[in-house]
């Protein structure tokens, strides 16, 4: 996989933290794969809504990916109820259903994008790096050792 | 069943497995197909409710699903058996998903369920008085078969009868 410059958190250069909510676990892998090519970390991994919710309490990770078809309790409401209770929350939705109304529905109750699957990382890479806005910034993968100044 | 309701299936086939593997899949075999399904290695099948109500049944071969697993996982490694059943479950999401979303915006409203694993050797029925669609696409991993089992919800059948 392409190696990508390394999206680090402004406010101390460390990894973004992930959490990564979706049923398959073959999806959850795939997504910490390119996590692992974006310079981050996967703070949490969960396979539905509820779960999510729980996990995001924990961890307050940086940035979550929401699958939308899951048991239990599916990736919009976990959104909202996520957003609901921490309103700064940057959930970005990943799933292969993709038409408008979801994205529509996803995007009212707080989640910050959407992106369809199969996830081209390339594509990934810039809304998060847009979601992230000030709060993170894209360093050379040698520069964000130890979570070193790089400047 | 109608082509409007097929097409997008085909479409969302080409389209995944190009994207995932990285290579062409060809729809090679279409054909109807009454009787009860019997799956020819490792099948996965989504249900989706609404105006269009049936399931999509997804299915590979063993051999197929490993080298799958093998290209998506990135992984040298043989797969073990519940990779390859993820596999097969996560592409099935992805063509349905696809699928779905063409449908749609053709204006089609409805409830994709999260895949299920079939297990079964004693064949699955489609829905009643439903025929079924069986596609066959080659891929360079091996061929992959559809079978598609959908019919309008009555009351979206009734609309369309006016149409």
């Amino acid at each position: 996989m392409e190696q990508f410059r390394a999206l680090v958190r402004a406010q101390d250069r460390q990894p973004v933290r992930y959490l990564v909510v979706d049923d398959s676990i073959f999806a959850r892998k795939n997504l910490s794969r390119i996590i692992e090519a974006f310079g981050g970390q996967v703070a949490g991994e969960a396979g539905d809504g509820c779960t999510a919710i729980t996990e995001y309490d924990r961890i307050l990770p940086d940035i979550v990916f929401m699958d939308i078809t899951m048991p239990q309790m599916e990736g919009i409401e976990a959104a909202e109820r996520i957003v609901h209770l921490h309103p700064n929350a940057r959930v970005i939705m990943v799933s292969s259903v993709g038409y408008q109304e979801n994205i529509v529905a996803a995007l009212q109750k707080g989640a910050r994008h959407f992106v369809q699957k199969p996830v081209k990382p390339e594509l990934l890479y810039e809304v998060v790096k847009y979601v992230l806005g000030e709060d993170g910034i894209a360093v050379e993968p040698q520069e964000e050792v130890n979570g070193e100044s790089v400047q | 069943m109608k082509i409007e309701l097929i097409q997008p299936f085909i479409n969302a086939a080409d389209a995944v497995i190009g994207e995932t593997m990285q290579c062409t899949a060809q729809a090679v075999d279409v054909s109807m197909d009454e009787g009860v399904y019997r799956k020819t290695g490792l099948a996965a099948r989504v249900t989706i409710t609404g105006d269009i109500e049936g399931r999509v049944i997804f299915d590979v071969t063993r051999d197929t699903a490993a080298k799958v697993a093998v290209c998506l996982s990135g992984s040298d490694a043989p797969p073990d058996d519940d990779l390859m059943r993820e596999t097969v479950c996560e592409l099935a999401n992805l063509v349905i998903g696809n699928a779905v979303t063409s449908l749609n915006d053709q204006g089609f409203r409805f409830k994709v369920h999260p895949p299920e694993f079939h297990s079964s050797e004693a064949g699955l029925k489609g829905s009643e008085d439903t025929e079924a669609l069986v596609m066959r696409f080659d891929t360079p991993a091996g061929s992959v078969f559809m079978n598609i089992a959908m019919q309008y919800h009555h009351r979206r059948r009734q609309d369309t009868q006016f149409d």
